[in-house]
């Protein structure tokens, strides 16, 4: 089969790999139809993520068509149309009864790694360096899907690929990253990072109830994006972030703020030059430009939720900041299969067109040169949808 | 040698709850993990000590020889394997297994596991596992059977145990690689 292989920093190619196997009884194998490059990608493409290895095939946005199941897998068969959570999970473990998926304690073969990291694992995820298992991704034809009969979720015929990709990611990491915030009324929600994850944000938060939303970018077609979504626009490129939240807020301060960048920020600080030296130099792993100023805006009680990627040690953290105004944080890898009926009936409720998002739509042989646009944020680029 | 009847003496006494060391006195290793599961199915597996092997990469089979006695057989290196037999000196219904190695056995070993019910959390697993090797060659081949993290790899076997118990099989990630211009196939587990 064609699948998209990581080599190295900035280096990614289709190589033809062998096809993949049922291994374990409750596995599956997909044929993907439509599949996408995630924001969270670039933190492998740029070589942020520690423990990728030459060979992994990347992709955990996908979805497809049902070819094969195991002998534990009961509730698929074969020709079924189903989106897949980019968190595998096992169903039966501790977190997994209670809704925590995306910290299933089984789905990580190699959660020793991790733990050595983070003290305990998260769950295994598609494509995502071996930190997170190893798994290959869904930027193929053809994907094997462990724990096939919890993760898999079935998609109405009336429904298109392209209606519902997202709800494999993206959709639903927005809206959690939305529910952690506990919108009351009257509340204002502001949103670090005009990417697709921050686009999904706005219009959860919308969705939810936020009175107002504002949304914090430099890229002009993100930031008309992201005003089309209904929020309230800041160019971080010629406005001071903090006095514009002020005078949208009467001077109090957003009641939450949404760090929907993660560990590769840029900013037009000092601290965001010093943490692109030290990220270059291997001193730090994240630049947390975004994340500083989320906590420094943040009104005092508010809630600071953090959909964007982590991946280690984040330099120079105002916790003085988060600590003394008393802040609330949210963070978490998204826990997909709670969101996925309630978000696929907000879809045909049209309530939201996830489409909205979309700005190209490529062969699953262009992804090289998809994955170098969308990095330069060239040709307009925010997300982009790969047909194998 | 002790045997550990009750292995939460032998916690008690120890200074880290992961004590490890491997020099002359062999392997010791406790570990506790969680298992969504009945006490009562836990123990009826692995009192069937013929599943060990399922979860314990090191051991290569067990065969039960009656209701007490069995027979393990280890993978040692360079193809060998290290063989002795073990009896059941303690058991308590749906709480507590523990074994040790037959006097004269090739190699000294002891272990213990007991099952403690936790209400909504599941059950806790608490491992105690000791290796003794003997003198000579054969204490050399036990010796490099866990290679250099002895720990960890009995660590990863109760884990996978734990894996096996609740999901039902041990997760890998197993598949297709690419090559990146190499010729080598990459067809590797992770």
């Amino acid at each position: 089969m064609k699948a998209l292989v990581w080599c190295g920093k900035h280096k990614v190619s289709v190589e033809t790999v062998p096809d993949p196997t049922i291994i374990n009884p409750r596995d599956a194998i997909i044929r993907v139809t439509t599949t996408c490059i995630c924001g969270s990608d670039l933190h492998l493409y740029d070589g942020f993520m520690p423990t990728m290895k030459a060979g992994d095939i990347l992709g955990h946005e996908f979805m497809g068509i049902v070819e094969e199941v195991g002998p534990a897998v009961h509730n698929l068969k074969k020709g079924d149309r189903v989106v897949v959570p980019f968190t595998i999970a096992c169903g039966n473990c501790f977190y997994c009864k209670r809704q925590l998926w995306s910290s299933c304690d089984n789905s990580n073969p190699n959660a020793w790694m991790a733990e050595k990291m983070m003290g305990y694992s998260p769950s295994g995820l598609f494509g995502y360096s071996h930190l997170t298992g190893g798994y290959a991704g869904g930027q193929a034809e053809y994907v094997r899907v462990p724990f096939a009969d919890v993760g898999p979720f079935k998609i109405p015929e009336d429904l298109t690929d392209e209606q519902v990709v997202f709800l494999t990611d993206i959709f639903p990491t927005g809206y959690m990253a939305a529910e952690n915030c506990n919108i009351q009324q009257g509340d204002t929600v502001a949103v670090w990072g005009c990417g697709p994850v921050g686009q999904f944000c706005i219009r959860s938060a919308l969705l939810l109830g936020a009175k107002q939303v504002v949304a914090i970018d430099d890229v002009p077609e993100r930031l008309h994006m992201a005003q089309e979504g209904g929020a309230v626009t800041i160019d971080m490129s010629d406005e001071q972030v903090y006095e514009r939240l002020l005078d949208l807020t009467g001077g109090r301060g957003p009641d939450s703020c949404i760090d929907a960048v993660g560990a590769e920020a840029h900013g037009m600080t000092v601290d965001a030059a010093l943490d692109k030296i030290k990220t270059t130099l291997f001193l730090s792993t994240d630049r947390a430009h975004a994340l500083r100023q989320a906590i420094n805006c943040c009104r005092k009680g508010g809630t600071l939720s953090v959909p964007g990627v982590y991946i280690g040690f984040p330099d120079k953290l105002p916790f003085g900041a988060l600590m003394n105004k008393g802040l609330t944080v949210k963070t978490g890898q998204t826990h997909v299969m709670k969101y996925l009926k309630p978000l696929t009936e907000l879809i045909r409720k049209k309530q939201i067109d996830p489409r909205f998002v979309i700005t190209h739509e490529l062969p699953l042989e262009q992804a090289p040169h998809a994955y170098e646009i969308f990095q330069k944020k060239q040709e307009g680029c925010i997300k982009v949808v790969l047909k194998p | 040698m002790t045997t550990y009847a009750n292995p939460r003496n032998k916690i008690k006494a120890s200074r880290s709850p992961q004590a490890e060391t491997f020099n002359k006195k062999g392997v010791h290793v406790r570990r506790a993990y969680t298992v969504n599961k009945s006490a009562s199915d836990l123990f009826d597996f692995w009192r069937n000590l013929e599943n060990l092997p399922k979860f314990m990469t090191h051991l290569q089979e067990v065969i039960v020889l009656d209701e007490k006695r069995s027979h393990w057989k280890a993978k040692a290196p360079a193809g060998t394997s290290v063989e002795w037999d073990a009896q059941i000196i303690n058991e308590e219904k749906d709480k507590l297994i523990s074994w040790r190695s037959l006097e004269g056995a090739s190699v000294q070993s002891t272990g213990s596991v007991r099952f403690i019910e936790t209400g909504d959390r599941g059950t806790e697993v608490r491992v105690v596992l000791e290796y003794i090797p003997p003198g000579g060659q054969v204490g050399k081949l036990v010796a490099r059977l866990f290679g250099e993290e002895p720990s960890q790899q009995i660590q990863e076997d109760l884990r996978r145990f734990k894996q096996l118990m609740e999901a039902g099989e041990i997760p890998t990630s197993q598949g297709p690689r690419g090559t990146c211009g190499s010729k080598k196939s990459r067809r590797t587990t992770s």
